[in-house]
Parts: C-alpha cells; sequence; structure tokens
C-alpha cells in the first residue's frame, strides 16, 4: 500500500528525455522538471525558477546542477540549494525501472 | 540526560553579531541555543564590501558570508527582518516586531508591520550588536526622493538605481565613506561633487598635506571636491532635487544627494530597557553592560569611553566576549585597539594608521614626499615604535608597518626602510616571526595561522586561492603583499593564479592548452573533453562555451550534443522572460519583398503572434511564440533562420546605397547580401552584427558594428572592426581599405576566423580588438606577418560550407521532445506502491 503521503507517479519512458537535458511535466497543477544526466543519474525538481519563474528544464544541467536559462542563477539538483542566498527549489524522489521514470509525489 | 542549554539572544545580525556567534561556535559548539534578531532581512554580508558593490566590481550576492544555510545547519533560529525593541529584564525576554520589507533597517522609527503579531524570546544572555546609523548634519530638505545614505545593500541598490536617472550627484562628506561613495557614483555614469565642512578630505586619518594630495589626485579623476562647505537647504523643483544651498550663500546644482557624514551608535534598545547609555552602550572590558547578563559589542559600544567605526576592534571584541561567555578564558578582557585604515578606491593607493602628526616633543617625524609622482610618506616615531604613518600614493609597505603598529614592536633604526623596504631587499619584518594569532587579514578578520593552514594544509599556493579559502585579502586588499610573503615562507613560491585565465572554470587549461589538447587528444564531443580533460567531472557552466569552441575547430566533424546547447540553441529561437519564444527570419542585408512580407504577416496571424517588431537590425522580431508552434512556423515562413539567438553571425544591415541614394559612393545593399549569404550562421566567441555603409554619412551605423564596411571616393571600401554600439559604444578601429567587394569578403572572414580561434569564450570583438591591438591584428590578417592567412581562409571556407539551416530541422526534430511543451503525467496511473 501507498503511504497516505507519497504516490508514484510513471512518467513514461526514459527516453523522453534526451541525454544529459532536462524535461518537464505537468503533475496535477505542478511543473516538475526532471534531469537525466549523462552518467544515469535522475534529478526532478519545481520547473519553475525561485527568481523569476524561468524553466528550469531548458537550462543547461550536468555535474548535479542545473543553470536557470533566463539569468543563470544555479541550484543544486540534489538538495535544491540555490547559488544565491534564500533560493532554492523543491525537490522530488525519482527514479529509472524497466525502462519508466518513476516521480515520487 | 543531556542538561539544558542556555539560551543565547543576538540583537544584530551584522558584522559583529554574526562573528560573535561563529567565534562562541568555535569554542562550544552546543553550549547555546541561539536565536537572532537581524532588521534586514537577510543573512549576513560584509558591509565593508558594500564599496565595491557601489563601484560595480562584486554582485551583492558576492559579499554574504554566511547565507541561511549556516543559520540552519548550525541550530541557530534567525528572526530576519524583525527589529528588537526592548528587553524586558524583569521576564527575561527579548521582544521584536517585524518589520515592513520595504523599511529602512536602521532608522529610528522603521516601519512595522502592522497588527503582526510581536515575537518574543526568553533569554539566559542577551548580546546587543546593533551597530550604528549614518548620521545626518542638520539641513532642510534631507529624505525623501533623490536623499540617500550608504549603510546596507538596500542603501546601494537604492542609490544605484536612482542614479540612472540622473547627471549629477553630491556627496556630503568627505571621509572614508564619502570617498568611496563618491567613487562608486561615478562608474555609475553621473558627475560627482563632494563636499566636506572641514579645511580638507579625511581630517581624522590625513595631515593638511596629504589632505591637499589626495584632493588633487581625486580630483584628477574627474570627481569634483569642494571643502568647508555646509549644507543648509536641499532645495527641490517638481519634486525633484534641483540644487544645495550653502552656509556661505553659494549654491550647487545637483540632481541626488548621498550623505555620509560620520555614524551615530544604535542605542535605543539599551536605553528603553534601562542599561546605562553615554555617547553609546557603556560595557567593562568582559564586554559587559551595566546587566550582568547583557553583553554588547561592535559600533554600538562604548568602551573606556571610545567607539570605534571599523571592524578591527570589532574582531578582537568579539573574542573576548566569545571567551568570556563559554567560559573557555573567564578572564579574558578587551583593553581597546589601535587603528589602521586603507582607502579602497580604486586607482588612490592610501593607508592611514594612528596619530596623523607629533604630540609629544620628542616624537620624530620622517616625511618623504614625491609632487609628481604624487607619492607623499608620513612616519611618526615615538620611543622607537611606529605612533602613526600616512602612505599615500604609494604603499608598499602599509602591511608591514600596520603589523608593526599594532604589535607596538621596535623598529629598524634605518626609518627609510619602513617607508621603502630596506635597502638589502631583505624583509623588514619577517613574517616568519609574527605569532600565530597575529591578524594578517584586518577587514576579514583572519590570523596567520588560519593562513598557514590553508598554504600548508590546504595547498593553497596562490593569493586568490588563499583568499578563497580563508578571505583574507578580499576587503581592502591591503594584506595582499603579507599574504604573498607567507606563501614564499611556506610554500616556497607563489604562484600566480591560473584560474583566471582559465577558458571555461571547470577545465583547467588556457584557451590555447585547452585547443592543443583537444586537437592531440581528438576530442570531438563535451562529454569526452570532461572525461578526458577534467577527470570526468562534468560542469554545467562550462558545456556551453566547450561546445562553441568544439565546433569552430571541427567543423563539420563536430559531435553536436544537445544538451551542451543553451536552450536557443536547442530550440533556434530567444527565449523571452515568460519562457515563450521569438522567430527572427533572415532577411538578407535587410531588403525584403512583397511576397515576404505577406507570408510572415500571415504565418504571424495563424500562430496569434502576440508582437511583431522591427529589431535594431532590420529584422522582423515575432515575439511571444510558444514552443511547440515553433517548428510549425518555420516551415510555414519557408525563409532560413535569423540566428537572432546565438553567438554568431547575427545581421549585415545596410543603407539604401547607390540604388536610391543620391550620396551613394557603393553598394551597400548589394555587399550585405553577399556578407550574409556567405557568413549566415557562422559560429563565434560572441555575437557579430554587421553593417554595411554607401557613404561616410554611416546611416547604417557601420561604424559602431562588430564589422562594418564603409564605401569612400574612388570605388573603395573601408573595413571597420572591434565596433560597438549597445552597453558600450566604442567605434570600430579601421582595419584596411580595400578595392572590391570580394576583397571585403576575403578580410572579413579571415578576421572572423581569427577572432574565432584567438577570442575568449564571450569576448566580444570591441574587447578582442582592444586586449590585442589593431596593429597586431593588422599585421596578422592584412599583412599576414605570421603567414597563416591562407590557412585562416581555408578554415572560415570549411565553415562556410559546413553551414545548415537549423531550421530545417522543422520537418525532422534532432530529438524527441525538441519542440514539446510540458507533459502532462497521467497521475491515476499509480506505476506501483511502495509501502
Ligand atoms: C560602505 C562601508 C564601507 C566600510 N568600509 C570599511 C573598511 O574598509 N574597513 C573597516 O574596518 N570598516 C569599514 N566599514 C565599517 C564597518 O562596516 C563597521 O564597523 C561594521 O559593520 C560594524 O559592525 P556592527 O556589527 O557593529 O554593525 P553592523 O554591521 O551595522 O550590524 C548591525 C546590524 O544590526 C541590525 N540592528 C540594529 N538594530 C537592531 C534591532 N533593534 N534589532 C535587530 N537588528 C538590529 C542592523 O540593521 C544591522 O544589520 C565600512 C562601512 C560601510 C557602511
Ligand atoms: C534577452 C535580451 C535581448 C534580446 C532577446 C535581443 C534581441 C535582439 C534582436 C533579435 C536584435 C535584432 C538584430 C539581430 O538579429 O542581431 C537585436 C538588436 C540589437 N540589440 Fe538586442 N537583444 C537583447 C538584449 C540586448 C542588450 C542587453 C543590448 C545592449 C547591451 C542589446 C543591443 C542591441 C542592439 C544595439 C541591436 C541593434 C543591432 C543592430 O543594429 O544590428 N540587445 N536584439
Ligand atoms: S550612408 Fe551614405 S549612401 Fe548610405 S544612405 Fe546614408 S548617405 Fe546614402
Ligand atoms: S528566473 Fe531563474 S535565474 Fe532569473
Amino acid at each position: 500500500m501507498n503511504t497516505p503521503n507519497t504516490r508514484t507517479i510513471n512518467l513514461g519512458s526514459l527516453d523522453k528525455i534526451p541525454l544529459g537535458q532536462g524535461r518537464s511535466f505537468q503533475v496535477e497543477d505542478t511543473q516538475i522538471a526532471v534531469f537525466r544526466q549523462r552518467d544515469g543519474k535522475l534529478f526532478a525538481t519545481q520547473n519553475a525558477c525561485p527568481h523569476k519563474q524561468g524553466p528550469l528544464a531548458e537550462g543547461v544541467a550536468g555535474g548535479g546542477k542545473v543553470i536557470c536559462p533566463l539569468h543563470s542563477h544555479k541550484f543544486d539538483l540534489a538538495t535544491g540549494q540555490g547559488s544565491e542566498p534564500h533560493e532554492c527549489v523543491k525537490t522530488y524522489v525519482v527514479r529509472e525501472a524497466g525502462g519508466e521514470i518513476l516521480l515520487q509525489l | 540526560m543531556t542538561p539544558q542549554k542556555q539560551k543565547l539572544v543576538v540583537i544584530g545580525n551584522g558584522m559583529a553579531g554574526a562573528r560573535v556567534v561563529e567565534e562562541i561556535l568555535k569554542r562550544a559548539r552546543d553550549r547555546f541555543e541561539i536565536v537572532m534578531f537581524g532588521a534586514e532581512p537577510y543573512g549576513n554580508y560584509n558591509r565593508i564590501l558594500l564599496s565595491n558593490v557601489l563601484n560595480g566590481s562584486q554582485s551583492a550576492t558576492e559579499i554574504f558570508m554566511n547565507p541561511l544555510a549556516w543559520y540552519a545547519e548550525n541550530g541557530i533560529k534567525l528572526h530576519a527582518g524583525v527589529k528588537a525593541t526592548k528587553i524586558d529584564r524583569e521576564r527575561k525576554v527579548v521582544i521584536g516586531s517585524p518589520l515592513k520589507k520595504e523599511a529602512l533597517a536602521y532608522a529610528v522609527d522603521a516601519a512595522a508591520v502592522p497588527d503582526a503579531a510581536l515575537v518574543e524570546e526568553s533569554y539566559d544572555h542577551v548580546i546587543i550588536a546593533t551597530g550604528s546609523r549614518p548620521f545626518v548634519p542638520p539641513m532642510e530638505g534631507f529624505g525623501g526622493t533623490g536623499t540617500f545614505l550608504f549603510r546596507t545593500i538596500d542603501d546601494c541598490d537604492q542609490i544605484a538605481e536612482y542614479a540612472k536617472t540622473c547627471k549629477h550627484a553630491a556627496v556630503i562628506g568627505g571621509g572614508l565613506l564619502g570617498l568611496e561613495a563618491a567613487r562608486g557614483l561615478m562608474t555609475h555614469g553621473v558627475e560627482v561633487t563632494i563636499l566636506e565642512a572641514a579645511p580638507q578630505l579625511m581630517i581624522a586619518q590625513l595631515d593638511p598635506e596629504a589632505g591637499q594630495m589626495l584632493r588633487d589626485t581625486i580630483e584628477d579623476m574627474g570627481i569634483q571636491v569642494m571643502c568647508e562647505k555646509i549644507t543648509t537647504k536641499i532645495v527641490r523643483e517638481d519634486g525633484r532635487i534641483k540644487r544645495l544651498d550653502f552656509k556661505d550663500g553659494s549654491t550647487l546644482a545637483t540632481d541626488m544627494v548621498v550623505v555620509s557624514a560620520g555614524i551615530r551608535p544604535i542605542a535605543e534598545i539599551a536605553s528603553v530597557s534601562g542599561l546605562t547609555v553615554n555617547k553609546a552602550i557603556v560595557c567593562d572590558d568582559q564586554m559587559r553592560t551595566s546587566d550582568r547578563s547583557i553583553f554588547a559589542v561592535g559600533e554600538c559600544v562604548e568602551h573606556r569611553g571610545k567607539i570605534y567605526g571599523l571592524v578591527d576592534p570589532i574582531w578582537e571584541q568579539a573574542k573576548v566576549l566569545a571567551d568570556v561567555l563559554t567560559g573557555f578564558n573567564p578572564k579574558a578582557e578587551y583593553l581597546g585597539s589601535k587603528l589602521g585604515t586603507k582607502l579602497k578606491v580604486m586607482g588612490v593607493e592610501l593607508a592611514s594608521m594612528g596619530d596623523t602628526k607629533p604630540s609629544l616633543p620628542d616624537d620624530e617625524v620622517v616625511v618623504y614626499r614625491e609632487p609628481s609622482r604624487g607619492v607623499y610618506k608620513k612616519l611618526i616615531v615615538r620611543d622607537n615604535k611606529i605612533a602613526g604613518a600616512i602612505l599615500l600614493g604609494e604603499t608598499d609597505t602599509a602591511g608591514v608597518l600596520m603589523q608593526m603598529f599594532m604589535a607596538n614592536s621596535a623598529v629598524s633604526s634605518r626609518r627609510a626602510d619602513l617607508l621603502f623596504g630596506s635597502a638589502t631587499g631583505a624583509p623588514v619584518l619577517s613574517v616568519f616571526d609574527l605569532p600565530d594569532h597575529a591578524q594578517i587579514c584586518n577587514c576579514n578578520g583572519v590570523t596567520k595561522g588560519a593562513i598557514k593552514e590553508a598554504i600548508m594544509i590546504g595547498k593553497c599556493h596562490s593569493v586568490a586561492k588563499v583568499g578563497g579559502c580563508t578571505k583574507a585579502g578580499l576587503g581592502c586588499g591591503s594584506c595582499k603583499g603579507l599574504v604573498a610573503q607567507l606563501i614564499e615562507a611556506y610554500a616556497g613560491e607563489v604562484v600566480d593564479d591560473a584560474s583566471e585565465h582559465y577558458y571555461v572554470p571547470g577545465v583547467a587549461l588556457e584557451k590555447s592548452q585547452l585547443v592543443a589538447e583537444i586537437k592531440r587528444l581528438g576530442l570531438k564531443s563535451v562529454s569526452a573533453v570532461f572525461r578526458e580533460l577534467a577527470g570526468g567531472k562534468e560542469d554545467p557552466a562550462s558545456k556551453v562555451g566547450l561546445a562553441s569552441l568544439l565546433k569552430t575547430l571541427w567543423p563539420g566533424e563536430y559531435d553536436d550534443e544537445r544538451d551542451a546547447r543553451f536552450i536557443n540553441d536547442r530550440v533556434h529561437a530567444n527565449i523571452q522572460k515568460d519562457g515563450t519564444f521569438s522567430v527572427v527570419p533572415r532577411i538578407y542585408g535587410g531588403v525584403t519583398s512583397p511576397a515576404e512580407l505577406r507570408r510572415i504577416a500571415e504565418v504571424a496571424e495563424k500562430y496569434n503572434v502576440p508582437m511583431v517588431k522591427f529589431t535594431g537590425g532590420q529584422r522582423l522580431d515575432l515575439l511571444g511564440v510558444k514552443k511547440d508552434d515553433l517548428p510549425k512556423m518555420w516551415k510555414d515562413l519557408g525563409i532560413p533562420s535569423g540566428h537572432a539567438y546565438t553567438k554568431s553571425f547575427r545581421t549585415c544591415k545596410s543603407c539604401v546605397g547607390t540604388d536610391f541614394c543620391r550620396y551613394g559612393l557603393g553598394d551597400s545593399i548589394k555587399l550585405a547580401q553577399e556578407i550574409e549569404h556567405r557568413f549566415q550562421g557562422i559560429e563565434s566567441p560572441h555575437k557579430m552584427k554587421l553593417a554595411t555603409a554607401g557613404c561616410p554619412r554611416n546611416c547604417s551605423e557601420a561604424y559602431v558594428k562588430d564589422l562594418g564596411a564603409v564605401a569612400i571616393e574612388g570605388g573603395l571600401w573601408e573595413i571597420y572592426i572591434g565596433g560597438a554600439a549597445g552597453g558600450t559604444i566604442r567605434k570600430g578601429d579601421l582595419l584596411c581599405t580595400v578595392k572590391s567587394h570580394d576583397e571585403v569578403l576575403k578580410l572579413m572572414g579571415r578576421f572572423m576566423q581569427y577572432y574565432r580561434e584567438h577570442g575568449k569564450y564571450l569576448e566580444r570583438t570591441y574587447h578582442f580588438v582592444e586586449r590585442l591591438g589593431i596593429e597586431t591584428i593588422r599585421m596578422i590578417v592584412v599583412e599576414d606577418s605570421e603567414g597563416i592567412a591562407a590557412r585562416l581562409d581555408a578554415a572560415i571556407q570549411q565553415a562556410v560550407d559546413a553551414y545548415k539551416d537549423p531550421w530545417q530541422e522543422a520537418a525532422v526534430p534532432a530529438y524527441p521532445g525538441q519542440f514539446s511543451a510540458p507533459e502532462l503525467a497521467q497521475v491515476l496511473e499509480v506505476a506501483e506502491n511502495n509501502g
């Protein structure tokens, strides 16, 4: 059984996300960015940058970080910590199973 | 069972408050439950670096010392944006009220959020570290639009913002801070006048002669100085400042005023709570106020009748207080500080310490003057020790003098050594002899011990690395010489910090070395570069720069990994602030046709494009396009990409030239079209915007383009390079004059290739040309002094041949989801349970 507050959502095939890039998914009323690193690691964060709502999924990512495409604020994909004081993004647990992306809410 | 922690409440989250907490944590991590009140809505930042923020050499985010995460990691509860208003000593609670976001943190009557609940924190001990507020001399009209103080990040932001609307600014106060404010204002493009009430600048630190020399130096920098001016009134017209009236009847026209005329301690909270307050909060040698459980530290303190306005005494006070409070050394005492300062104004070398003039009959005064170079050095020696010194124009020995002055050490009998270094070159002060607790960086309170550790254990062998590790040298910079000496002493030799020269931050190689390695190893993709040259460590901040370089190095062969591209280059359009994109079709030379215009109009209507606008580059920009509409629009347009989004050849605009203009000397339209057909899409370190003009009237602004061609009498074309008319304005340098369109194309291409190979990433041509010098470039590109012209011509030809219109990807996306909007996830389909 699912514990009351966590649900797992299947976002579909891993191939939807090109290697090294991010892609955004609309999950109910939030947009979530999922990143697929070249080393195989997956990360998920809120898509909207806390600075001015830039789409983080469109940012250049790698080495566990993403750079917002609008004003280049950086965020740690594992912890959500931003490069600017007071800025951080929500992160989500995400993993791959059988070639599919499983996101935990 | 763990014993109940004692609760410590710190009021004020500035330099002193944060420092004392750091010192306490160092001594006893878990002794106290710590709560801090900070009137400013931030973590703690380095106030002394505000001067750098105002003059633009650092950004506000760079000067933060303790980010909010630091408070969390150390279990400190921070009430940011909350002003403590009273200490209820009966109930032992500190009471605070949240301030409005726009409130002036240090104002006596800082506006509180109406009806917000008060914050109450009980305490066992309190530390007051409220600092001070700027002093405003009595004058009519201060406050409101156009008047500013200089104390906080918010102040800096507001000054910089307002300066944009001004031509002239007046700075009231010619002290250390006033000068730094004036220099900072200059970088915002206003004319600045300093108004000083005394007869000279920096009266607290300089004698009249040095004051006059400093004034000359400052005036040479373009800042006007007026002494003996007491402002009585700020006069406004239509709500904006018009002029200042002075006591002597004279006036000065100005648009804004920054007051920096000294500081006053913030002590209200102590007075309303019944503590002894004289000029500031009175403390004993253990930093205790008149209440045994309440302490104070920083600029709000009066100790033995003295109030300090610099950070150095604060570091000493914080150590003593931490020793006492943690019981680490209950007998620790603060006995007062000696003061030395350095002016952190670019282009002025000035250090001053102690007395400015002799005060006892036996005081010995040594003076050296060299007016032609603006050098003045003065030393006051008392009992064979330094009682004071002024170094202006040349401050090489300032760090050493400061150390000797602070340590009260006996000085060399050859006084000249103290001003110029010893004749033999042997160090005047051996850094080996300094004790580990000697403070080297007074701005950031870094000791010799900490620096030694960074050098020996942290392996920091450059001044910049030591700074990155310990913060030494990042304040006024006067200790950098000593840091270098320490590196020499403990590591053998100082390494010039190479990282500044790296092409991208994540690969430790300069451009030429990087290029050589890439070629040697045959690296054709960004991931291969990380794998082979960066120990496998990916750095997102380096990806785009590497991609640009690789594409230049391997035309046609480059392994184009799309994740290394910036979003604009992934979808061939320019991302806008709301996440939509813009579409700019290629219009060769800025010449279009009715049919083309009709098609553009139809596409704009079909896709409900919110705005259609002419760009400065003679193009049509369709703005506000959704990502998934991009490929459809390109197909419908049937025009190649205008490359308005990437670091590459952008546009070549033209004037009407010989076709219609009655002045035209050369066919500027045809040339522009030829240029654009040849070089469209050529990648470069930064964008290249071009123009051609049919005569020197220059209607198309070719003189101020990255590359421009201007027709002159006799059927000739002048080629200009390195022009700019954006945020920077620069007239291009004349590269050469040629006879035909073909020659223009050839030389422009050759220069472009040279720039592609030698420009730093994101270096515009105007920086590139300035860095290398037009003569050097002319020698190489026109005279072929290095014998590489033929190779450059071949390389650019190869790049031209490799050009493919990126909008062709409309038909076959380069990768799945290239142009997709966020995908709707089917939440109902729960994949599996994890319970
Ligand atoms: C632009 C500038 C340049 C400077 N350059 C130098 C330099 O080169 N060298 C040097 O030695 N010194 C320099 N100084 C001086 C130095 O910054 C100060 O000596 C130092 O900041 C004082 O530290 P403090 O903690 O006592 O006060 P602050 O740093 O001012 O900290 C006090 C904090 O407490 C807050 N506060 C006040 N009242 C309350 C309350 N009731 N409740 C909650 N919070 C409150 C204030 O908002 C403030 O954030 C400079 C100062 C400025 C403004
Ligand atoms: C994200 C912000 C910006 C966007 C989307 C943008 C976009 C454009 C576009 C599409 C053009 C048309 C010409 C071309 O294709 O090259 C253009 C021209 C121009 N832009 Fe920008 N620009 C931006 C920021 C700036 C900034 C910050 C400056 C100044 C520092 C600037 C200065 C210019 C100038 C001077 C021109 C005219 C060029 C010419 O006449 O050839 N732009 N811009
Ligand atoms: S630059 Fe000269 S030729 Fe071109 S439109 Fe202007 S006046 Fe005519
Ligand atoms: S919106 Fe992300 S950095 Fe500005």
